[in-house]
């Protein structure tokens, strides 16, 4: 394993202490543990928590600012954080108007979410939650538990995270969060895998004319493996799944082109580029484009696409003021 | 088995947890995300740091801290459902410094009742309760028959073991497994495994 790290077990505390000193205008770490809030509490508003395992950086802490999430909680490595983490920062932002949790659908992440709101509901503070689960890889049947949460969840940060930010009611920023899960997909495929610190050997191993399609985000093995193929046909093989999942047809969508962490640019625009195409050919609007790293898997290569489709309000909602580290709008 | 017997299961729980470490992250590898092993035995090492200060409590406390320091470090799916495990198990002897038998099925029977509930899952998964259940079920049976404790967790182990292999027959459907769908097949559950570990070590301590 080659990492600019300086131990196996400081990985995630030193992470976040770097990133509240990189933007200490923005964050604030709790003494508690791996969790950041905003460097100023903003009260009369709703207030948004998400998280997840470490090695997604930026997210969740890049988005904590205004009019996104009020607190981010980092567990271990691709490791849900534990309820006692979540519940110092829903207590941390707790507003009388209640707090809104924003989970990705992993097991481990709903359980601890799940116990951290049993927490908080004792203490009287009001919670409610939505699980994202926007990934078109996996079946949402019977036979797994759920579609998971991936890159998509950044929309659900920036769009409830602005009604929020305009002070609107927990069950109206429940509502459009719900919404935005209800009109994203994504899709996602590697072509090197990556090595958990603590672990210490990749998660999966590719020769080098394969690929793993239907890839998580936690260096988990896909659905699948096949032959490495031209980004165009890589593109058309991801967006056939999205576009059968949901009709798109006619509507105007915002699209993620997410690096999973070792992807070039170069090759996000590659990619982007035949995304562009297809849409345009299918009459699908592209209303708004974001190609960059949103939600990363620590050193994979590889990448994922996410379509938004868009209503107006969501429209109005992605357009509002944003101001975090790793997101402006 | 008393508080001290316990306190000193405990400790031997923890040393095999950190034998299997890398075996059980390998587990995870192959239909999971990798972290099994390295998450319960960063768990029990800071379970294992507080052994010493609850020597002289009641077992119902021992379980029950050992329950919420799992779910204060372990994350992941894992921490949740040993530490209701072991929390579930402490309230129903709580208060009580000497466990017979019938106390312990008692325990396991919470603890099985609290992973069900905790992970909505149930047995036929490829989770834990795979070896959890049969495990249970042969110790009830075992201790009806009137054999003594070191033959009921025999018992209960090779249950349990069988368990583990009967997940390797099986598509997993809870849990992250499940989004390898039919590639788990072939591959044993790292949470079942983890039990019977924990299982056999209990049986271990008890015989020796």
């Amino acid at each position: 394993m080659k990492k600019l790290i300086n131990a196996v077990d400081q990985v995630e505390n030193q992470m976040v202490a770097g990133m509240v000193k990189a933007y200490p205008q923005y964050l604030k770490k709790l003494d508690c543990g791996n969790v950041v809030v905003r460097a100023e509490k903003k009260s009369g508003k709703v207030a948004l928590i998400s998280g997840g395992g470490s090695g997604h950086e930026p997210a969740h802490g890049g988005y904590v600012g205004t009019g996104m999430l009020d607190a981010a909680v980092a567990g271990a490595v691709f490791t849900s954080p534990t309820p006692d983490q979540i519940y110092e920062g829903i207590k941390e932002i707790a507003t009388d108007k209640g707090v809104l949790m924003v989970i990705k659908n992993y097991t481990g992440d709903v359980m601890n979410f799940e116990m951290a709101r049993e927490m908080a509901e004792m203490e009287g503070i009001k919670v409610d939650q939505v699980v994202v689960n926007d990934d078109v890889a996996v079946d949402g049947s019977l036979y797994t538990v759920g579609r998971r949460g991936v890159a998509g969840t950044v929309f659900v940060h920036k769009i409830a995270g602005a009604l929020a930010e305009s002070g609107a009611e927990l069950e109206d920023v429940k509502k459009v969060a719900e919404d935005v899960i209800a009109n994203v997909r994504s899709m996602g495929m590697a072509i090197r895998p990556c090595t958990v610190p603590a672990s210490g050997v990749p998660g999966f191993e590719l020769k080098d004319d394969e690929m793993e399609v239907g890839i998580g985000i936690h260096g988990e093995p896909g659905t699948h493996r096949e032959t490495l193929k031209p980004a165009d046909e890589v593109v058309d093989m991801l967006l056939e799944k999205i576009l059968a999942d949901i009709d798109y047809s006619g509507s105007e969508v915002a699209v993620m082109i997410n690096g999973s962490g070792a992807t070039p640019l170069m090759e996000l625009f590659i990619l982007n580029n035949r995304v562009a195409d297809v849409l345009a050919e299918k009459g699908i609007k592209v209303y708004k484009t974001f190609v960059g790293e949103y939600m990363t898997s620590l050193e994979m290569e590889g990448f994922s696409i996410s379509l938004l489709r868009l209503n107006d309000q969501m429209k109005e909602l992605l357009d509002a003021p944003a101001d975090t580290p790793a997101f402006k709008a | 088995m008393n508080s001290q017997k316990v306190v000193e299961i405990l400790h031997a729980v923890s040393k095999k947890i950190e034998e299997e470490k890398d075996f059980l992250t390998e587990l995870d590898n192959v239909i999971g995300d990798g972290d099994h092993g390295i998450n319960m035995a960063r768990g029990f090492q800071k379970v294992e740091e507080k052994l010493d200060t609850l020597q002289t409590t009641d077992i119902g406390n021992i379980l029950k801290t050992t329950g919420m320091t799992l779910v204060s470090t372990v994350g992941g799916a894992s921490g949740p459902l040993y530490g209701t495990a072991f929390m579930k198990a402490g309230m129903v002897v709580a208060g009580k410094e000497e466990l017979t038998l019938d106390d312990f099925l008692a325990c396991m029977d919470a603890a099985a009742e609290g992973v069900k509930m905790r992970g909505k899952s149930t047995q036929g998964e490829k989770t834990m309760l795979d070896s959890m259940i049969p495990a249970l079920e042969a110790m009830k049976k075992a201790k009806e028959e009137g054999q003594d404790t070191p033959a009921v967790l025999q018992k209960g182990t090779e249950a349990a073991k069988e368990g583990v292999e009967y997940t390797k027959t099986i598509i997993a459907t809870k849990g992250r497994a499940s989004y390898v769908g039919e590639r788990s097949i072939g591959h044993q559950d790292p949470g079942a495994t983890s039990f019977t570990d924990i299982l056999e070590t209990i049986c271990n301590c008890v015989s020796a």
